[in-house]
């Protein structure tokens, strides 16, 4: 349904002179999804969130946010999103409580009941004994936290939130997920940019891969790993003899793309190696040859491509492609 | 528009940096100025201070009939007070707008609180409306209280010369209500041209000080018998001040916009 469709993109391009920051860009958002946006700094990704705010207008396509043009309805659509920037937003010379409650206040929370959403926000990432200290005095991820609770202060309907994690212990960035689940499962829709693949994989329903500006890859992280795992990794526990070093034997085998020491330990007398494969039959080939060269394996076990193999596989990809690219299929990545 | 003013007046009076010249300056001006120039027919015994009487002397003829109802010691005093002290007052509303705009500008950007703010759903209008009225109105309400304080202390100090209340003139209304005003806007606007060029509070403050030299001007001027301060002077100046200040903020302004700010920040 259309009335579903909570960002749409078409063609989003953004120059700054010469330079093309966002490249038609084209996005689908529906309601309640959660989105990952990844990509290296100066993908695109800070753009593209600022152009589907409002806060800049585009130089080329178009975009419709919750329904509204962004550009000429900015105000609006601001009223029902909320940014969370790469950078801390409250002023170190307020306080917690200061900083929430005037950023409730220009997202129009009414004063009635405005201290007490504001107390409710700072519960949420335990900031409430904090809440009457200068700013300038939290630790760095007291003051991301922060920067989150401003965010979700106005209960919006569309979150972006940059880099969330960044500077965020663990404890904190589960937190984080955690809330941004509940936020989704209200029905809130987030668009995370972030470098945190871990993340992104645990948190997302899909995820959009940016290069240049463009869309270079985009489906479930699960997708995307079938899209372009191709072999894939494969752990190998091999005895852990003198003679013969695995690792040798291994390399000479041909489809192996790499082959190294495991950093996990693989149980007394054995070795865990990692080798990539380009397909099955080097697999078989592999383990055939470590038996002829009286190697004993213990076990062998595929290992499933995870975001990270996609997002290093494509980064490879771009840097190796010399012609421009050409726009992504849905749920698959670009050839 | 209320919730960025008081936020960005909040940021101000927690900084040192921002209020020590805030205080001081007024301070020195009103107080301090009024006081060492009660003590100026004492300084007229003193071997040379003739050269003071002498210099009225030369002061335009306007003015010299302005002092003439007074006694030697009498028109010192006025000279001072009423005159060449005129264009330093002007310094104080000039300069709280100046660092009151490079703190909520430049200081802003600096902070890296600038574009969570963009992203709020103030209007571009909204934005520029409390941003300069941040600057200009605390700089208006401190240059009127400065006057008032001003009147207060100059008529007491002078009191054991002149006798009776002589402070404020017709001169110095024009001077509080039209000129200070408009030398606050100019601040304001120059600080936020220079501010969209700079990237820190200090910066945006010392390039933005440049301003206080059509001031500076006035202040030889007057002393040199260049010029009088008559109130149709003052009037004229106030006028050419506004018109300075209207071409400044148009230039500033259009430096605010979400697009440009963003691209800075």
């Amino acid at each position: 349904m259309k009335d579903d469709v909570v960002v749409d993109a078409r063609a989003l391009t953004r120059r700054f002179g010469e330079t093309v920051a966002v490249d038609a860009l084209d996005l689908r958002v529906r309601r309640a999804e959660i989105v990952g946006m990844l990509g290296h700094n100066g993908a695109g990704k800070t753009t593209t969130v600022r152009l589907l705010n409002g806060v800049l207008a585009a130089t080329g396509g178009s975009a419709t946010v919750l329904g509204l043009d962004p550009w000429r309805d900015g105000v609006r659509l601001r009223r029902r999103t909320g940014v969370a920037t790469e950078t801390p937003a409250v002023d170190d010379r307020l306080t917690g409580r200061e900083g929430l409650t005037f950023f409730a206040r220009i997202y129009g929370v009414p004063e009635v009941g405005l201290a007490r959403r504001v107390d409710e926000v700072l519960g949420i990432f335990d900031l409430v004994d904090a809440a009457d200290e200068r700013v300038g005095g939290y630790s760095r991820g007291m003051k991301q936290r922060l920067s989150l609770a401003r965010t979700l202060v106005h209960g919006p309907e569309l979150l972006f939130l940059d880099e969330p994690t960044a500077g965020l212990d663990p404890v904190a960035a589960r937190a984080l997920d955690d809330q941004v689940r509940t936020l989704r499962a209200s029905g809130a829709t987030v668009l995370l940019c972030t470098h945190n693949l871990v993340q992104a994989q645990a948190l997302c329903d899909r995820v959009v891969v940016l290069e240049r500006g463009r869309v270079v890859a985009e489906g479930t992280p699960a997708e995307l790993a079938r899209a372009l795992a191709k072999g894939g990794h494969v752990v190998i526990d091999v005895e852990a003899g003198d003679s013969v070093d695995p690792i040798t034997v291994l390399r000479r085998v041909p489809g192996l793309r790499s082959v190294e020491a495991h950093d996990a330990i693989a149980g007394d007398g054995a070795r865990r190696l990692r080798m990539q494969a380009d397909d099955r039959a080097a697999v078989a080939t592999a383990v055939d040859a470590l038996v002829r060269a009286n190697v004993r394996v213990f076990a062998v076990e595929p290992e499933a491509p995870g975001l990270e193999d996609v997002y290093f596989a494509l980064h490879e990809r771009a840097r190796s492609v010399v012609a421009p690219p050409t726009p992504p299929a849905a749920a698959g990545v670009e050839s | 528009m209320r919730a960025i003013v008081a936020k960005d007046l909040t940021v101000v009076r927690r900084s040192k940096a921002v209020m020590l010249p805030l205080v001081l300056v007024p301070l020195v001006m009103v107080l301090v100025l009024p006081v060492v120039a009660s003590f100026a027919p004492r300084l007229a015994e003193v071997p040379g201070a003739s050269d003071i009487a002498q210099m009225l002397d030369t002061m335009p003829e306007a003015m010299q009939a302005q002092l003439a109802p007074y006694t030697n010691e009498g028109r010192l005093v006025v000279f001072l007070l009423v005159y060449l002290f005129a264009p330093l007052y002007l310094i104080v509303p000039l300069m709280v707008a100046s660092v009151i705009a490079a703190d909520t500008f430049a200081g802003e950007r600096e902070r890296k609180t600038l574009e969570a703010l963009l992203h709020t759903p103030t209007s571009d209008t909204e934005l520029v409306v409390a941003k300069l009225a941040s600057g200009f109105v605390p700089a208006v309400l401190v240059g009127w209280a400065s006057f008032a304080l001003y009147t207060l202390v100059a008529n007491v100090a002078a009191w054991p010369v002149i006798g009776h209340v002589f402070f404020p003139t017709v001169m110095w209304w024009v001077l509080a209500l039209v000129v200070g005003p408009g030398v606050a806007a100019i601040g304001l606007g120059a600080t936020v041209i220079v501010s969209s060029r700079v990237s820190t509070f200090q910066e945006a403050y010392q390039v933005g000080g440049v301003v206080v030299l059509p001031i500076v001007l006035l202040v030889v001027g007057q002393a040199a018998g260049v010029v009088f301060l008559s109130t149709a002077l003052v009037a004229a100046v106030g006028i050419v001040f506004w018109l300075l200040a209207a071409v400044l903020l148009v230039i500033g302004v259009r430096t605010l916009r979400r697009g440009e700010l963003l691209a800075r920040s």
